[in-house]
């Protein structure tokens, strides 16, 4: 995390909601999960996400690297259904407490 | 012997992979074999080989290897630098998403051999030096600056490496007093460059109206601004296909 920055806070990264694992009815595959972009709301516009990196960011008592924040990194790979939700892979799977947690969806690696 | 110019492109077309369109006579025929065995009485010439040099006699080694070791295949491959995107052209104002100076929009002078992106601030106006970046970690605006005065030939990668770490022999005395941190200080040639780079942009950007404030000006995605797509089309003013999505699109 950012050493004690003074000055503009500036926000790169598009907020996103986990809704969940990927599953079915009575089964849940916890290696993919299921990520509610801020604002997409159709598949057309999940298209530009598609690849940008993700980041699960929480705390935790024990101070790792210098710092109580962790973070778990992942990436969008596919939509999920018609209307903007999205399917995450993270290097590790998220735990289960982060559901309805808060995701950064990054605007990199860029194509424009 | 005549002079042998070397075809690009055999007598023989392909017709499927490993079938010619000509017979073995047609393309005897072809070669002009009969010709060139006309010239030289009915047989076709022969030269008598080259005498080697006389290799110098090599003495039985001293050590064979236990194990047969395999020798790796050779790599001949040179790999190219990154292609640029059709928006990223000299002069381009881009915006830059990690790292340091994220959110910064920066002036993009060239691309260097490896592929980076060279950028500069200039440094006057946001703080960002002349400084390397990936493609990937950046969004080109439509915004460009004219770059025709600046001198960016002598700017390449190994100008950006860092410097080799001089090994410290540790002498029994330093030992005890501990590692003392040393600065690693800009050299001033460094800051005499990025003087130079930015007196030329400098100049270029003061002619443009309100140049300067929006490169001293920080890149955010704010509340209330459309998230998803639509601020990204509206700032840009680009269409959902260029964005990437038209495989979604009909």
């Amino acid at each position: 995390m950012v050493k004690g920055r003074q000055g503009e806070r500036v926000r790169l990264y598009v907020r996103g909601s986990i809704l969940g694992y990927k599953r079915s009815k009575s089964n849940q595959y916890p290696n993919t999960s299921l990520i509610q972009i801020e604002g997409v709301n159709s598949k057309e516009e999940v298209a530009y996400y598609c690849g940008k990196r993700m980041a699960y960011i929480y705390k935790a008592k024990v101070k790792k690297n210098g710092s109580h924040y962790r973070c778990i990194w992942g990436k969008v790979t596919r939509p999920h259904g018609n209307t903007g939700v999205v399917r995450a892979k993270f290097k590790s799977n998220l735990p289960p407490r982060s559901m309805g947690a808060r995701v950064r969806v990054f605007m990199y690696p860029s194509n424009i | 012997m005549a002079p042998k110019s070397t075809r690009k492109v055999s007598r023989n077309p392909e017709l499927i992979r490993g079938i010619g369109k000509y017979s073995r006579s047609q393309m005897y025929h072809k070669r002009g074999i009969w010709a060139i065995k006309a010239k030289n009485g009915g047989v076709l010439p022969r030269h008598d080989p080259i005498p080697k040099p006389e290799a110098p006699a090599l003495k039985p080694p001293k050590f064979y290897p236990a194990d047969d070791v395999k020798k790796p295949l050779v790599n001949k491959h040179k790999p190219k630098p990154t292609k640029l995107r059709a928006s990223i052209t000299p002069g381009t104002v881009l915006i830059l998403l990690a790292g340091r100076f994220k959110g910064k929009r920066v002036v993009f002078l060239k691309q260097l051999p490896s592929g980076l992106l060279l950028v500069t601030g200039p440094f006057k106006i946001n703080g960002v030096p002349l400084r390397r970046v990936n493609q990937s970690y950046v969004i080109a605006t439509s915004t460009k600056v004219d770059i025709s005065a600046v001198n960016v030939d002598n700017f390449d990668d190994k100008y950006f490496t860092k410097e080799a770490q001089k090994k410290k022999k540790k002498g029994e005395g330093e030992f005890f007093e501990g590692e003392r941190e040393e600065k690693s200080v800009l050299p001033q040639q460094k800051k005499d460059d990025q003087k130079t780079v930015d007196a030329a942009l400098l100049k270029a950007i003061e002619i443009v109206p309100d140049l300067k404030a929006y490169l001293g000006a920080r890149f955010s995605l704010k509340d209330g601004v459309e998230p998803g797509v639509a601020w990204l089309q509206r700032i840009l003013g680009l269409s959902l296909k260029k964005l990437g999505c038209k495989e979604y699109l009909d």
